[in-house]
C-alpha cells in the first residue's frame, strides 16, 4: 500500500484544478479532495506502525535523478496534523463563504478560496514528504505563493499592503534558502537528505549554507527579529484563512528548518549558530507575549501570540542538534507544534465567529459575549487552556516533555523562559476571557448580534478539543517519532 | 475494567460526566440539572462507600492510564486519600443542596453548577492522586474551573478578584510544575507511598531535596493561604456565598493543605523531612501564618472577610500538625482537616443566609439577628465556638491534639501560640455571637427576603447548615469514630 503515498499530493492538486475549472461545484470538489486526502493520511497512520518509514521513487527514477518520497514518523505526524485541521477549515470555510453564486464578489472569493487552499494543502503535503533539499525549495515555493495569494483574498488596501510585505519577505526567505541548497551541492556534491547526512562535516561550506537556509527560513518562519511581517498578515487576512496560516504555513519552513539540523547541519551543534537560533527564540516568548498583551483587538492579539509561541519551537534547536537521539526533546517540540497548530486554528476560527457576529474584534465590545456566543467562548476557553499550557492540554503535554530535557539537562535560564511563557500567556488570554464573563452593560446590543452558522461554532470546538486531546497522546507521538527514514536510505 | 482498576476513576468521572452535561442544559432546565446534581453527588457517595468496604477487605484500588512517557495517570486509593474524599464527597452534597436553593433564581445557572461539579471532580483527583503528576494536573484543572466561579457575578469586583486569584494560583502552579519535574529528574520516576518514597534517595543530595521540598511548600502555599501568599483568599470573597464555602472548607485552600501533607508523608517521608531539617521553617511559617490571620480577622467589619482570614489562620493548624515532628501532632493536623472544614462551611452557610435572607453583610448590622434567624444562627454559633476550640466541640479536640503534639515534639513554645489564636479567634467571634443573641435589633435589615413559608429561610438554605453544625458537634463529642482512621494513617506513616 505504499504506492498510494503520492495520492497525498496529487488528490488535493486535482481538487485544485476542479475547483477553479468548475466554479459552481467548487466547494464540494473541494470537500471530496479533502476526505479523500484525510482517508489516504489515514490509511497510512495506520499502516505505519507495521510498515515502518517508507521510500518512494516516483516514475521509477533513482537518486540523485528522480523524485523521493520519504514518509518517516515526523512527516507522517505532520501529514496527520494537517489533515485533521485541514478538515475543519474546510467545513468552517463553507459555512464562512456560504453558498453565494460565483458570480458575485463573496462567491469569486470563495471559488478562489476553495482552489488555492486545496493547492496550498497539496504544497505542505509534498513539502512534508520530499526527501531532498532541492525538492523542498520547490514545495516552499508553491506553499509560499498559495498562503501569499490566500492573504490577498479579502481585497482591502490593507490586506493587500499586508500581503505585499508577505510576499517580498517569502520570496526572499526562499531565495537565502536555495542559495544554501547551492553551497550544499558544492560543497558535499548531493541535495538528498539521506545522503547528506552522511556526508556533511564541519566545513566553511557548511556554515554558509547554514547560516543562509537558518535565516531565510527564520524569516518565513516569522522568528524575532523577522517576524514583523506576520502579525499584519495574519490578523487581516480572512478567518479560515488566518487560521490555516498560523496553524500550518509557518510549520512547513519550520519544519524544514527542523529537518536539517536534525540530519544535515547537525555537525556545527556544537558551534555558538544553534545557540544564538535559541536565544532568539527566547526573544520572541517575551517580545511576542509583551506584544500580544498590549493588543485591543481580538485577531492582532492571537497574531502575536503566534510569535510568541513559534518562539518555543526555536528554543530547544541546541539540545536537539546535539543529541539527535534524543527523542524526548524532539517529541516536545513536535507535540508543541501539534497542539500550537490546533489551538491557534480554534482561536482563530473563534475570533472569526466574533467578528461576523459582532462586526467588531475590539475586546472593549465583547462584555458579555459568553451568553451570546457559548460554543464559540467555549472553543477559544479550551484554546487559550493550551496555549497557557494549563493541564489537560496538548501545550501541557509539550511543555512538561520540553521542560524535562531542559532541566534534565541543566539548562535553567530555558526553564525560566519555558515557564515564564506560560504565565505571559495566561494574561493576553484572561485580557480576552475575562472580558467575556462580564455582564453585558446593554442588553440589547446582545440581540443585535448577527447569526452564524453553526458549523462554524462547531469547527472551532472540535479543534479546541483536538488541542486538548493531544495531552492525551504524547506517548503516541514519541512511538511514531522512533520511526526513522535514515534507515531505510535508497531502496523501496 | 473490573472494580479493582475503575473505582477511583468512577469516583472522578460521577461529578465529571454530571458537570459536562450540565453545561448544555438550557437555563430554565432546573429538573433536570438539580437530577443530575444529585445523582452524581449520591452515586459518589455509594462509590465511596464501596471502596471503603472493600479498602477493609484488603483490596487496593487503582487506575492507571498511560499518559506522557513515563508517567501514567494514577488514581489510587489509601487511607490518606480516603479522609480527604469523604470529607469533600460529603460536604459537597450538602453544598450543592445549599446552592440550589441560593442560585436557582439568577442568571447562568448551567455555567455555574457545571464549573461547580468540575471543581469537585478535581478535588477528587487531587485526593485519589497516586504520584506527582496526577496531582499537579488536578491541581491545576482546580484553578482553572474555580476562577468562573469566582467571576460568576459578571461584575467589576468580582473580576478584580478573579484576576487577583488567577495570579496568585498560576504562579503557584508553575513553581509546582518546575519542582514537580526537578524532583523527577533527581529522583527518577517516584509514586506516593506510606512512610515516603525518597527514604535512602534524598540523603545523598540533602541540600538539593529540601530545595525542592520548599519549592513544594510554597507552591502548595498559597493555595493553603500561607502568610505572605494569602492574599488572594480575602479578595476571591466576592465570590457567591457556596462558592466561598466550596472554597474555603472543601476544594481550594483545603487542596493546598493536602498537597503539603502529601508531599511530607507520602513522598518525603516524615522522617526523611526531619532529617532534612525542612520542618523547622515549615513550623515557623505556620505559626506566624496562624497568628496574623486571626489578627487581621479581628479588624474586619465585613463578615465574609472576617471568616476568610479566620481561614488563613485556621488552615495553618493543618499544616503545624505536619510540621511538628511526632505522630500526635500528626493527628491533631489531620483531624483538623476534617474539622476546619466542617466548621468552616457551617460558618459560610451561615454568612450566605443572612445575606440572602436579610441582606446583612457586615458584623454591624447584626444586632439581633439571632431571634429573626435562630436555626441558623444556632449553627453558625457552634462553628464560631468550634473555631475558638470551647469543648465539647470538633475545634477543641484539634486543638488539644496540636498542643499535646507541641509538647511531644520539644517545642512547648508552640502551646503559646495556640493560646493566644484562641484568644484571637475568640476576639473576633465572641462580639459576633453577642451581637446576635443579646443585642436588639437597631434598624431594619438592609433588604429582607420573604420565601414564604413558617420558616426563617428557604429550606434548602436552612437545612445544609445545620446538617454540618450537628456535624461539628457530634464529631467533638463523638471523636472516636473519625480518630481510628486518623491514627491507622499515622502509624503507617511513622514505621
Amino acid at each position: 500500500m505504499t504506492t498510494v503515498l503520492p495520492l497525498v499530493i496529487v488528490v488535493p492538486i486535482l481538487a485544485a484544478i476542479g475547483a477553479f475549472l468548475l466554479p459552481r461545484w467548487s466547494f464540494g470538489i473541494a470537500l471530496v479532495g479533502s476526505l479523500v486526502t484525510v482517508g489516504v493520511v489515514l490509511g497510512l497512520t495506520v499502516e505505519m506502525p507495521e510498515v515502518g518509514a517508507v521510500r518512494h521513487t516516483i516514475g521509477g527514477w533513482r537518486a540523485p535523478l528522480g523524485i523521493d518520497l520519504v514518509l518517516d514518523g515526523l512527516a507522517l505526524l505532520m501529514l496527520l496534523l494537517t489533515a485533521l485541521i485541514g478538515l475543519a477549515i474546510t467545513l468552517y470555510a463553507r459555512g464562512y463563504f456560504g453558498k453565494a453564486a460565483p458570480e458575485t464578489e463573496k462567491g469569486r472569493q470563495g471559488v478562489y478560496f476553495w482552489a488555492l487552499w486545496m493547492f496550498l494543502w497539496a504544497a505542505l503535503n509534498a513539502l512534508f514528504v520530499s526527501g531532498d533539499v532541492f525538492n523542498l525549495y520547490v514545495t516552499l515555493e508553491l506553499l509560499g505563493f498559495s498562503a501569499v495569494a490566500l492573504t490577498a483574498l479579502a481585497g482591502k488596501p490593507n490586506v493587500l499592503k499586508a500581503a505585499m510585505r508577505y510576499l517580498i519577505v517569502s520570496l526572499s526567505g526562499s531565495l537565502m534558502y536555495l542559495m544554501g541548497v547551492a553551497f550544499l551541492y558544492g560543497g558535499f556534491g548531493a541535495l538528498d537528505i539521506a545522503l547528506l547526512s552522511s556526508l556533511t562535516r564541519e566545513t566553511p561550506a557548511l556554515v554558509v549554507a547554514a547560516a543562509l537556509m537558518t535565516t531565510g527560513l527564520a524569516m518565513k518562519t516569522a522568528l524575532f527579529p523577522l517576524h514583523f511581517w506576520l502579525p499584519p498578515a495574519h490578523a487581516n487576512a480572512a478567518a479560515p484563512v488566518s487560521a490555516l496560516l498560523s496553524a500550518l504555513v509557518v510549520k512547513g519552513s519550520f519544519y524544514i528548518l527542523l529537518r536539517l539540523w536534525l540530519e544535515v547541519l547537525y555537525p556545527l551543534a556544537d558551534t555558538l549558530v544553534p545557540h544564538v537560533i535559541s536565544l532568539l527564540g527566547v526573544g520572541a516568548i517575551v517580545w511576542g507575549s509583551i506584544q500580544a498583551i498590549r493588543q485591543t483587538r481580538l485577531k492582532l492579539l492571537i497574531a502575536y501570540s503566534t510569535v510568541a509561541q513559534l518562539g518555543y519551537l526555536f528554543v530547544l534547536i541546541p539540545i536537539l542538534a546535539l543529541e539527535r537521539d534524543n527523542t524526548l526533546a524532539l517529541a516536545g517540540v513536535i507535540c508543541f507544534v501539534m497542539a500550537h497548530a490546533a489551538a491557534k486554528a480554534a482561536a482563530f476560527l473563534s475570533a472569526g465567529n466574533i467578528l461576523q457576529a459582532l462586526a467588531d474584534d475590539r475586546l472593549s465590545k465583547f462584555d458579555g459575549l459568553m451568553r451570546a456566543l457559548p460554543l464559540t467562548v467555549t472553543a477559544f476557553g479550551l484554546a487559550g487552556l493550551s496555549l497557557v499550557a494549563l493541564p489537560p492540554s496538548g501545550g501541557f503535554a509539550a511543555k512538561w516533555l520540553m521542560l524535562n530535557v531542559a532541566i534534565a539537562q541543566g539548562y535553567w535560564g530555558m526553564t525560566v523562559v519555558i515557564v515564564g511563557g506560560g504565565l505571559l500567556a495566561a494574561v493576553y488570554v484572561m485580557r480576552v476571557l475575562g472580558r467575556l464573563f462580564k455582564q453585558a452593560a446593554e442588553p440589547d446590543v446582545m440581540s443585535a448580534l448577527k447569526p452564524i452558522p453553526r458549523v462554524m461554532e462547531f469547527s472551532a470546538l472540535g479543534l479546541s478539543m483536538l488541542a486538548i486531546v493531544l495531552g492525551f497522546m504524547g506517548v503516541y507521538v514519541l512511538d511514531v517519532l522512533e520511526i526513522s527514514a535514515l534507515t531505510v536510505a535508497g531502496d523501496s | 475494567m473490573t472494580w479493582e482498576n475503575s473505582l477511583p476513576l468512577l469516583i472522578v468521572l460521577t461529578s465529571l460526566i454530571p458537570g459536562a452535561i450540565i453545561f448544555f442544559l438550557r437555563e430554565d432546565a432546573h429538573s433536570v440539572r438539580t437530577a443530575l446534581n444529585m445523582a452524581g453527588a449520591i452515586g459518589k457517595l455509594v462509590l465511596i462507600g464501596i471502596m471503603i468496604i472493600g479498602l477493609e477487605a484488603g483490596t487496593t484500588y487503582e487506575t492507571r492510564i498511560p499518559l506522557l512517557p513515563n508517567f501514567d495517570l494514577v488514581l489510587r486509593s489509601d487511607s490518606l486519600s480516603v479522609l480527604f474524599v469523604i470529607l469533600s464527597a460529603t460536604l459537597w452534597l450538602v453544598t450543592t443542596i445549599y446552592a440550589i436553593g441560593y442560585l436557582e433564581e439568577s442568571p447562568n445557572r448551567s455555567r455555574f453548577f457545571g464549573f461547580f461539579s468540575l471543581c469537585v471532580s478535581a478535588t477528587m483527583g487531587i485526593a485519589l492522586a497516586g504520584n506527582l503528576i496526577t496531582l499537579l494536573i488536578f491541581y491545576e484543572f482546580l484553578t482553572i474551573c474555580t476562577y468562573p466561579l469566582v467571576v460568576h457575578r459578571g461584575t467589576e469586583k468580582a473580576l478584580r478578584g478573579g484576576r487577583t486569584y488567577l495570579v496568585y494560583t498560576l504562579i503557584g502552579g508553575v513553581l509546582l510544575l518546575v519542582a514537580v519535574i526537578w524532583l523527577h529528574v533527581i529522583a527518577g520516576p517516584v509514586e506516593f507511598v506510606d512512610g515516603g518514597a525518597l527514604n535512602g534517595i534524598a540523603e545523598e543530595q540533602p541540600a538539593l531535596f529540601s530545595l525542592v521540598y520548599l519549592m513544594f511548600v510554597a507552591a502548595f502555599g498559597v493555595k493553603a493561604a500561607i502568610v505572605p501568599l494569602h492574599g488572594w483568599l480575602p479578595r476571591a470573597m466576592v465570590a457567591p456565598a457556596p462558592v466561598s464555602a466550596l472554597l474555603h472548607a472543601v476544594a481550594v485552600v483545603k487542596a493546598g493543605a493536602f498537597g503539603i501533607v502529601r508531599i511530607t508523608y507520602d513522598l518525603y517521608g516524615i522522617n526523611v523531612a526531619n532529617a532534612l531539617g525542612v520542618l523547622m521553617p515549615l513550623l515557623f511559617a505556620t505559626c506566624l501564618t496562624i497568628i496574623v490571620g486571626s489578627l487581621f480577622a479581628v479588624f474586619q467589619d465585613d463578615l465574609k472577610k472576617r471568616l476568610a482570614y479566620s481561614t488563613v489562620s485556621q488552615v495553618s493548624y493543618i499544616i503545624l500538625g505536619v510540621a511538628l515532628f511526632g505522630p500526635i501532632g500528626s493527628i491533631g493536623g489531620l483531624l483538623h482537616l476534617v474539622h476546619q472544614g466542617v466548621m468552616k462551611i457551617t460558618l459560610f452557610f451561615g454568612a450566605g443566609n443572612l445575606a440572602e435572607t436579610l441582606g446583612i453583610h457586615k458584623v454591624s448590622e447584626m444586632d439581633g439577628v439571632g431571634r429573626r434567624m435562630p436555626l441558623t444562627m444556632a449553627a453558625f454559633t457552634i462553628g464560631a465556638l468550634g473555631m475558638i476550640g470551647v469543648p465539647p466541640t470538633a475545634g477543641f479536640v484539634s486543638k488539644w491534639y496540636l498542643g499535646s503534639g507541641a509538647i511531644e515534639a520539644n517545642a512547648s513554645w508552640v502551646i503559646g501560640v495556640l493560646v493566644l489564636s484562641s484568644l484571637l479567634n475568640a476576639a473576633y467571634f465572641l462580639p459576633i455571637l453577642y451581637r446576635a443573641w443579646f443585642k436588639t435589633q437597631q434598624a431594619p435589615w438592609p433588604e429582607e427576603h420573604n420565601f414564604g413559608g413558617r420558616l426563617e429561610t428557604h429550606w434548602m438554605l436552612l437545612m445544609p447548615p445545620i446538617v454540618t453544625g450537628f456535624f461539628a458537634l457530634f464529631l467533638g463529642v463523638l471523636p472516636f469514630m473519625l480518630r481510628s482512621l486518623v491514627e491507622l494513617i499515622i502509624m503507617r506513616e511513622y514505621i
